[in-house]
């Protein structure tokens, strides 16, 4: 490894939000909880884009009330679609990473599919330091799995983790090419790059807009059946097992698919697997309402793949959450069943639907949701663990878990003003987000 | 529901309002999920009324003069539209026409898009054909105008199955009730609109539907409904049989890998004089068009007596009037 592999500074990167001074900052009066445990109240310093201490004594350039919230290290996201370059109607990085923040994100990984897709170097580059200027939330580029997303040859593996590519990816386009597949893994696996796959069967999912089944067939909509992602999993974690590549397995929608995915785990294979936030909460009985917004791939699946995936959950056989926050136009989605594109924009609902679903609803703990959200993130893509440690970055998020307010998505940060949870009251919403020592995002304003 | 509706008297064709009594129903026709089998039978005597209208010399009645009907057809189809363009004009409203063909529709314009700048010039009602499902539910949130869906994808095609099922009720005396009445529908299920429709307005009605195909054209997940069963014999499906509705077969079926040769497909499934022997004596045979001859139905069958194919198409009209002037009318 040429660089330091704690996905903090890549070496050829300015720094975090330009050249202006980080104030040093107090949160006073947090409920602090990392990692290692609820520590409770206390005042939680940050000089120099880092955590200085806690309950230290001297002046504070910036002084934060954060009595009443919580105080954890920033999320991690490994999957997020920013739509530059190229599609900047869609996503920019400002909006992007902007949204990312209220969503109380510190890092995400953009994926490559992109136009030109990001399979050169020099694109991962100008993206990471474009990035680093605008102190959002930080950006660390996924690059092409092969050149051009076409499934032919692979991209430049080497010379784009040297521009600061973390993941090796061509999410969106499943790679058909098995032999591909498999000499992707031994390229990347001599790099200790993390190969992500977006494992569905093209063949086998056919024109597929949504989960097959009873609701597909009486709505008269193309289905794709929960085996096109089961049976492409299954070639996934066999390859990884047969070259010992870290495999990630972006977005796990299906019992059928979680269940491969744990039979490899079972024998030590080198895989690991997220779900989202939307296969986590929703059916394809969202549906029946036939709003394009629900158009994801892989698709909702029913109420038994959720209950099936929220199990997994809680028996840790997620690795970690990955939203999959995919912005499209409004008019885009405002086509037909057909023809709307796939995906929906979430980043900035996602703690506050799965702290309200899943830890208000007793379902599962906060400390677990968080560890999906920050440990199990630094693992997968091999970061150290996120902290509140003196020493550990200045990415710290404050949530307030106490106020419900409904999902608004004209106030989204994200382009994608428009949300399948529109309206929908909840709570855990993200207060402020520091990235690097700054305020990244203050919902106070 | 009761078993009288086919027997009402038509009132006074001179005015097709006085028709029935207003009963309250949907204001868009998408489905038959939402309209209840009185409403139904309700549309069905106003349609006894239209179809006298269309037995006078002169066939036109101002019930509707002064309203726009808007048709917009984003697939080809020249029998359906033809069908609501007469029904709308017997009635005097005006029409408009929308092919979507090889318009800004193909370059990635989104339906609201299209829809605003069609609807800006101002229609009271829209008559939708789309390739998609769902899509004439989608502009109801993008206009005040009523919407009547001429078929969505695999979804829907409602006015198809009312003239279905009021063709049954006018040729089949004794049944108009549809109490114990038994509908086969033989053919390509799956990608059927016209299958959809049908199972849901005759199981409304009272009626039991067999559906009957090969299992690559015909999930299990069909036969879920209270009153459907499958089956993948057409003998099993057609023995006893008030009705027999074979479905046209799309020939890209072949190539999809869903069905082997033509060949075996008419020797298993065609709709047959030998196999209408296990029917209902009186059994109809019906097609929703266009027919691929000696395909999924026997050509000499389609020209029997037992055939109702041009009823089928003829009764469309009277449907179609009755849809419209109840949606834009009977709500007054």
């Amino acid at each position: 490894m040429t660089r330091p592999a704690d996905g903090s500074e890549a070496m050829s990167e300015p720094p975090h939000g330009g050249d202006r001074p980080v104030p040093r900052t107090v949160l006073r009066g947090a409920r602090l909880i990392d990692a290692r445990g609820d520590h409770g109240a206390h005042d939680l310093w940050l000089v120099d884009g880092r955590v200085e201490g806690v309950d230290l004594a001297g002046d504070a350039e910036l002084e934060i009330d954060a009595r009443g919230l919580v105080a954890t290290p920033a999320f991690l996201d490994p999957h997020v679609h920013l739509r530059t370059p190229g599609q900047e109607e869609k996503e920019d990085l400002a909006s992007g990473l902007a949204a990312a923040a209220a969503g109380g994100f510190g890092t995400v990984v953009s994926m490559a599919n992109t136009d030109p897709v990001v399979d050169d170097p020099a694109i991962v580059a100008d993206l990471a330091a474009q990035a680093a200027a605008l102190g959002l939330a930080r950006l660390r580029p996924a690059a092409a799995l092969s050149l051009g997303l076409k499934g032919e040859r692979l991209s430049d593996y080497a010379a784009l983790q040297a521009a600061g590519a973390v993941m090796i990816t061509d999410d969106g386009i499943p790679v058909v090419d098995s032999h591909l597949q498999r000499r992707a893994c031994e390229y990347a696996r001599e790099l200790g790059l993390v190969i992500q796959t977006h494992s569905e069967d093209p063949s086998l999912r056919q024109g597929g807009v949504m989960h097959e089944g009873a609701v597909s067939h009486e709505l008269g909509l193309p289905g794709n059946p929960a085996e096109a992602e089961s049976i492409m999993i299954f070639r996934d974690c066999e390859v990884a097992r047969m070259t010992g590549a870290r495999v990630h397995i972006a977005h796990v929608s299906s019992e059928r698919g979680m269940r491969v995915v744990e039979w490899f785990k079972a024998q030590g294979a080198p895989v690991t697997c997220e779900v989202t936030p939307h296969h986590l909460t929703l059916t394809d009985d969202a549906w029946r309402a036939f709003d394009p917004v629900v158009k994801v791939a892989p698709p909702l699946r029913t109420a038994d793949d959720v209950a099936y995936l929220r199990d997994a959950v809680r028996r840790g056989v997620v690795d970690c959450l990955g939203s999959d926050h995919a912005p499209h136009t409004r008019a885009e989605k405002d086509r037909d069943a057909l023809r709307a594109p796939f995906g929906l924009p979430n980043i900035e609902v996602a703690f506050p639907l799965l702290y309200t679903d899943l830890v208000l609803a007793g379902e599962l703990e906060l400390a677990p949701l968080l560890e999906l959200l920050q440990g199990g993130v630094a693992r997968v893509m091999g970061w150290p663990e996120p902290t509140l440690a003196a020493g550990a970055p200045g990415d710290v998020v404050l949530l307030d878990l106490d106020t419900e307010a409904a999902v608004d998505p004209a106030r989204f940060m994200s382009k994608a003003k428009f949300s399948p949870w529109d309206g929908r009251a909840l709570r855990g919403w993200p207060a402020m987000t520091l990235v690097a020592g700054r305020v990244a995002f203050s919902r106070r304003g | 529901m009761t078993g009288a509706a086919g027997t009402r008297a038509p009132a006074a064709p001179a005015a097709p309002a006085a028709g029935s009594p207003p009963t309250k129903h949907p204001r868009h026709l998408l489905d038959l999920a939402s309209w209840s089998a009185d409403q139904v039978h309700t549309l069905f005597d106003t349609s006894d009324v239209m179809a006298q209208v269309m037995t006078r010399t002169i066939k036109k009645v101002p019930a509707l003069q002064g309203f726009t009907v808007g048709t917009l057809f984003f697939e080809d189809s020249t029998r359906t539209r033809l069908s609501f363009e007469r029904a709308a004009r017997a009635q005097s409203a005006d029409v408009i026409s929308f092919a979507a063909g090889g318009s800004s529709v193909s370059k990635g314009e989104s339906l609201k898009d299209t829809l605003k700048t069609i609807d800006a010039m101002k229609s009271d009602l829209y008559v939708v054909r789309h390739p998609a499902a769902g899509a004439p539910l989608q502009l109801t949130r993008w206009t005040d105008a009523a919407i009547v869906n001429a078929g969505d994808g695999r979804r829907a095609h409602p006015t198809q199955a009312l003239l279905d099922a009021y063709t049954f009720r006018t040729s089949f005396p004794g049944y108009a009730g549809f109490d114990g009445v038994e509908l086969a529908i033989v053919g390509d299920v799956a990608h059927s609109r016209v299958a959809r429709s049908n199972v849901e307005l005759w199981t409304k009605l009272g009626a039991r539907v067999r559906l009957c195909g090969p299992r690559t054209l015909l999930p299990d997940e069909l036969g879920e409904r209270p009153g459907v069963t499958l089956t993948h014999r057409v003998e099993e499906a057609v023995e006893g049989a008030h009705a027999v509705m074979a479905l046209r077969l799309q020939t890209e079926r072949m190539a999809g890998g869903l069905l082997p040769s033509l060949a075996e497909v008419r020797e298993r499934y065609q709709v047959t004089r030998a196999r209408m022997r296990l029917a209902h004596p009186d059994a109809l045979v019906m097609h929703p068009g266009p027919m691929n001859r000696d395909v999924e139905i026997e050509g000499v069958l389609a020209d029997d007596p037992r055939s109702v194919v041009e009823r089928q198409v003829a009764n469309g009209v009277p449907v179609r009037m009755a849809v419209l002037y109840t949606l834009l009318v009977g709500s007054r």
